[in-house]
């Protein structure tokens, strides 16, 4: 704990009557790069803007530092910001845009050059000083907007979605990039996505949301492979979530079977949702199986097929290397390790009820 | 293709109404009464050198003044609510609706010796000020008849500012004075350029306000241009000649302004 840069305490946040952010509890270790993950409108860009000081939340502290930074100004905070929309400059050439930042400090002029034409460079834009933001291309923009904030040297720099407007090709170059990016400068990032696979490539830890509560925070493979509950396990990669009773400690009935798995702690014959990633479901001889099921559809995806196994209880999703004949029937069958329990979510306020151990990442 | 034809309307219409004027107004410039060809009107308008200096200072100072309210006015106003702003935006159009000569001749009876304003100096006491028939009611007049003219276009390139931009600047450092000067009023300038023109031109060439504010003691250019087509010494020739520099120098002016707000977005109308 001793590297950490930035907590954000009980941060609560309401628009009028709307709770955006329902009680916050989050801390951002010194140069990682975090990811805070979540459909739209759970309230990603309200906590990247509590951090900036853009937004002050209802109620709860920001420290940074140690210090409590609340009512800190954004200009005089040591973070920038690479916004959604870039946010250019557009009456200023793009040297004048990366050293914006660095005239409002007073820099010496020779130095300012060196230090704008070393940012572009950076990003991968050497001799575009003189030309205008308006004439460049998606892509450009985002990297002026990237040398723009980094030229200034911040602890922490926040990025909210900044790849969403590209196509996807550009994406994942960009992806690469930046995390390069992020190595080479060694700040802290705090990344904001509502894509899943892009959280998963870039990230030391991810930070899963929903609807104002934060889900699961984690490194890419723990929220992979033990996701927390049904929303992480759905919101991150596809999964099956099937509905199952725990029998007892390490005995868990779901699809008409009842399987040993790795869990335990739960009430005697509490009702859960089991998650099953479409990869862990083994393909077999129909009577070697755990279940039976008929093929539904099958789709090449390049690497592996996917399939619909339609089974009494369930269509369940599977992924593999093996071709199966739409019609044929066959066996699938789970080790422990691939089933995953997740208590369910209480009927009322499902999404409210804050994770009381929020930080299991540090573990 | 289809564009061009949709265009045909426009064009003809300006050919009509822009063009012909225009030309007809140089040939009158250049032709005297008899219709040969002259340099005379030009030569013979030394004498209105006056009057010329008067109406461009008078429309310099009420252009300034509109500047002055305008661009806070139009700044604050940016800031409110969406609801205030049309509150705001529908009370500076109102005089507007008003026709023009009844508005003038409402100033006329507030500034008058014993009109409205100085009763309310005797009121407080202070003592009383001849205004009316002076340069400083045709500045006033012009300013409150042109006022709108400036506010609208800076109100609508401030309003279009995005948020984030303002943002970004704080972002990297910039407090609100700076995110004023550096970012604020760069981007507004376009609005700030247009304005000045839609308030200039009109208050370089009015004569009803000089007129009926100035009581004729002072005459602009507008009065000396209409005394030649409409008044008593009827020369259309000296009309169009002093027209013609008029437009002149107004051109130059909007040149040299648009050339000091160049590289700015959207350049200014004309
Ligand atoms: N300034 C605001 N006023 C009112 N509601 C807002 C404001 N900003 C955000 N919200 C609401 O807060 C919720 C979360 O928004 P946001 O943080 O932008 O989500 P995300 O970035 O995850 O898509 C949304 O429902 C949005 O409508
Ligand atoms: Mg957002």
């Amino acid at each position: 704990m001793s590297n950490e840069l930035i907590r954000l305490k009980d941060c609560f946040m309401a628009f009028d009557d709307q709770v955006v952010l329902n009680s916050i509890n989050l801390y951002i270790k010194d140069r990682e790069f975090l990811t805070l993950l979540g459909p739209s409108g759970c309230g990603k860009t309200t906590t990247l803007r509590i951090i900036g000081g853009f937004q002050k939340p209802t109620s709860g502290s920001v420290f940074f530092d140690g210090v409590r930074i609340n009512d800190v100004p954004p200009h005089k905070r040591r973070i920038n910001t690479v916004f959604q929309k870039y946010a250019l400059f557009s009456h200023m050439n793009v040297f004048e845009n990366v050293a914006f930042g660095l005239r409002i400090a007073k820099l010496p002029k020779a130095e300012i050059k060196r230090r704008v034409t070393e940012t572009l460079k950076l990003v991968n834009l050497p001799g575009f000083e003189k030309r205008s933001v308006n004439s460049l291309s998606g892509g450009q923009q985002q990297r002026i907007a990237i040398a723009r904030a980094i030229v200034n040297r911040p602890q922490v720099l926040l990025l909210d979605e900044p790849l969403g407007a590209l196509d996807l090709k550009l994406r994942k170059e960009m992806q690469i990039e930046l995390k390069k990016i992020q190595q080479q400068v060694g700040i802290t990032f705090v990344y904001v996505t509502h894509d899943q696979e892009e959280a998963l490539t870039m990230s030391d830890t991810i930070v899963v949301m929903n609807q104002g509560n934060i889900q699961q925070i984690g490194t890419p493979t723990d929220i992979y492979n033990e996701p927390k509950n049904a929303f992480v396990a759905s919101f991150i990669g596809e999964s099956n979530i099937i509905d199952g009773i725990m029998n007892e400690d390490y005995m868990v009935t779901f699809a008409g079977h009842t399987f040993r798995c790795l869990d335990s702690g739960f009430a005697q014959n509490e009702l859960v949702d089991v998650v099953v990633r479409p990869e862990d479901l083994h393909i077999c001889a129909p009577e070697e199986g755990h279940i039976r099921g008929v093929v539904e559809s099958i789709v090449f995806k390049g690497v592996h097929y996917e399939m619909i196994v339609r089974t009494p209880a369930f269509p369940f999703l599977v992924q593999s290397t093996l071709h199966r004949a739409v019609g044929q029937e066959i066996g699938l069958s789970l080790t422990p390790d691939d089933i995953h329990i997740m208590r369910k979510p209480k009927q009322k306020d499902a999404q409210a009820a804050p994770l009381p151990d929020a930080q299991a990442a540090d573990a | 293709m289809n564009k061009k034809g949709l265009s045909t309307p426009y064009v003809i219409w300006m050919a009509i109404f822009v063009v012909a004027p225009l030309i007809l107004v140089v040939v009158y410039a250049f032709t005297s009464k008899s219709g040969g060809f002259t340099f005379e009107n030009f030569s013979g308008m030394l004498q209105y050198a006056g009057i010329f200096s008067n109406s461009f200072l008078l429309a310099i100072i009420a252009t300034a003044i509109c500047l002055a309210i305008g661009y806070p006015l139009s700044y604050f106003l940016a800031k409110e609510s969406a609801t205030i702003r049309k509150v705001a935006m529908i009370f500076i159009m109102l005089p507007m609706w008003m026709n023009f000569l009844l508005r003038t001749y409402a100033w006329m009876s507030i500034l008058e010796d014993t009109g409205l304003f100085n009763r309310l100096l005797a009121l407080l006491g202070l003592p009383t000020l001849h205004i009316i028939n002076t340069n400083a009611a045709v500045v006033i007049g012009m300013v409150y008849n042109f006022l709108p003219f400036m506010i609208l276009p800076i109100f609508s390139v401030i309003e279009k500012i995005d948020r984030s931009v303002i943002e970004a600047a704080q972002d990297l450092g910039a407090n609100s004075v700076m995110v004023f000067k550096r970012v604020i009023f760069p981007l507004s300038l376009p609005g700030v350029l247009s304005g000045i023109t839609m308030v200039f031109i009109p208050a370089v060439s009015t004569f009803v306000i000089s007129k009926l504010l100035g009581g004729g003691m002072t005459w602009l250019l507008g009065d000396l241009i209409e005394n030649q087509f409409l008044g008593n010494v009827y020369n259309p020739h000296l009309g169009s000649a002093i027209s013609l520099v008029m437009m002149i120098i107004v051109m130059i002016c909007m040149a040299v302004m648009n050339r000091f707000g160049e590289g700015e977005e959207g350049a200014v109308v004309l």
